[in-house]
């Protein structure tokens, strides 16, 4: 117990979550209070920790793919793309075209898919409740087509080592550009109802701002980067994959506040698509996966595979030691760094604002704690 | 002054257009169901829990009892028994259960049958009182369908 609070009447402790609807999932978050200004917001993990990584160090490769989607769930397809990708380089195992290409456009299309319930979560903790039933309307489209094509609808095990699990098909085609006209339709809705809104404008602008030398120094990855003005995205930086092939652009904000943050990712959509749309087209023909040995050998050393999730820079770092079972997996998810600002970012704050930037650091609690 | 009057209109204009939004939406045709009365098709390609496949020419299971399945997977929720039956050269299978509990359906098995004896149901309302109940006979439910 810290002395201050008995020297001023008004101050407290307060314990935001780890049942709070605006934390997302369980994160806790203490609070030290001065009437309803925050003066130290303290996040406190690992209520949901699952050793994913020890999970990753104490089977085959093959085993840890499942584990991967249920880091992050919002957004699992990325996640599957970085482990398989990692082990690729490990093995030296060569995908097919095709396969990087439905690579591509189902991880784009979950990247749009977790923008879109971002935005609806996001614009439930600042208390419209309006616009998340429109934002699932639109990601049910995604889910639906993903699922015909994967097999599941929210914690994906769709990539192998050496392509993907299922080949698209022209349904999947139809659907995937049916799917793109829609959205870019229900843009003007979005533009009515959240962005020009008012209400929203006054929780968002000038809130939490993240300043360009700040968020290098907690290592922020992802759109809040972007949000700050940093044109850092690693689609771009250090592309992977087939991404070069793609003409996409990395929209940055000025501030760095809040509704910046939420301008990238809307923008981001529209970029996701783009890219989807282009790989549509040139998709090439041919199989979708090549031959692999059934027990993966991992030879000694280390190897490091990083891929833009929708948060941030996911990276995965594996050592070898001969085996098919990693020595050592470190997963570096996006969601931990992003939080780490908290404390920074809210000190001497009112409350509500302090709900509105964790909101639009877009946090998923699985993943921090994996 | 002006520009409180001005912030006033741009404000109030904001939030009747996102009133008009929802107004158009109220007159679109619904997009939700109400589940348990009316269900969706749900896709083919859906992973449900494994399920043996019923060979139509031999009228029965294509499983060999090999294991493959069993070693392979990452949950070790597959459990098998082959037993010998006379007359006959290889083992047959005399037990297949799936602790669904521990699945996480990433299909490891399916793909690494060699004779194509697994495949994925379409069952996807799941909702029991005990974990017992997620404790499939896989073996049983082929056996209750060649009827």
């Amino acid at each position: 117990m810290r002395e201050s609070q008995f020297q001023e009447p008004n101050r407290f402790f307060l314990n935001m979550g780890p049942q709070h609807p605006s934390t997302h999932g369980v994160l806790l978050v203490v609070l030290e209070m001065d009437g309803e200004y925050v003066l130290d917001p303290q996040p406190v993990l690992g209520f949901i920790h699952r050793m994913h990584e020890k999970m990753g160090e104490s089977r085959p490769c093959q085993g840890f793919m499942p584990n991967t989607a249920r880091m992050d769930y919002v957004c699992a397809l990325p996640y599957n793309h970085g482990y398989v990708s990692l082990i690729e380089r490990k093995a030296g195992i060569e995908v097919p075209k095709r396969a990087e290409y439905i690579r591509v456009i189902t991880s784009e299309l979950n990247r749009v898919a977790s923008h879109l319930l971002w935005l609806g979560a996001y614009l439930l903790d600042l208390g419209a409740f309006t616009p998340i039933l429109y934002g699932f309307d639109d990601r049910e489209h995604i889910l639906d087509i993903l699922e015909d094509v994967t097999g599941s609808r929210l914690t994906y095990c769709y990539y192998r080592f050496g392509g993907v699990y299922r080949d698209i098909d022209d349904k999947f085609v139809e659907a995937t550009r049916a799917f793109i006209k829609r959205l870019r339709k229900r843009y003007d809705i979005y533009e009515k109802l959240v962005t020009k809104n008012i209400i929203f404008i006054k929780r968002a602008e000038n809130i939490g701002i993240i300043s360009p030398d700040m968020a290098i120094r907690y290592g922020i990855t992802g759109p809040n980067l972007r949000g700050s003005g940093i044109a850092y995205d690693i689609r771009k930086n250090e592309p992977y994959s087939v991404y070069p092939e793609f003409d996409f652009e990395v929209p940055v904000g000025e501030r760095g506040d809040c509704l910046d943050r939420y301008m990238v990712r809307v923008r981001e959509m529209e970029q996701s698509l783009r890219i989807v749309e282009q790989a549509l087209d040139t998709l090439p023909d041919g199989p979708v996966r090549s031959k692999v040995p059934k027990k993966i050998k991992l030879a000694p050393g280390d190897c490091n595979f990083a891929v833009e999730a929708a948060r941030g820079e996911l990276s995965y770092y594996l050592v070898g030691d001969g085996t098919s079972v990693p020595y050592r997996l470190k997963i570096r998810v996006p969601s931990y760094s992003n939080l780490s600002c908290l404390p920074e970012l809210g000190e001497g704050i009112l409350l509500p604002d302090l709900v509105s930037i964790m909101g639009s650091l877009d946090l998923v609690i699985p993943e921090i704690d994996r | 002054m002006k520009r409180y009057f001005s912030d006033l209109f741009v404000g109030g204009k904001s939030l009747v257009d996102g009133l008009v939004v929802t107004l158009k939406a109220l007159c679109q045709p619904m997009v939700t169901v109400q589940y348990p009365r009316e269900e969706i098709d749900i896709t083919p390609n859906f992973r449900g829990h494994i399920d043996l496949v019923l060979d139509p020419e031999k009228n029965t299971f294509r499983c060999i009892a090999c294991g493959m399945c069993e070693r392979s997977c990452p949950s070790e929720c597959i459990q098998i028994k082959g037993k010998k039956v006379e007359g006959k050269k290889k083992k047959t299978l005399s037990l297949f259960t799936l602790d669904f509990t521990k699945c996480s359906l990433c299909g490891t098995c399916v793909e690494i049958c060699p004779t194509q004896a697994l495949e994925f149901s379409n069952e996807y309302n799941l909702a029991a009182f005990s974990r017992e109940a997620f404790h499939y006979d896989i073996l049983k439910r082929l056996e209750e369908r060649i009827i």
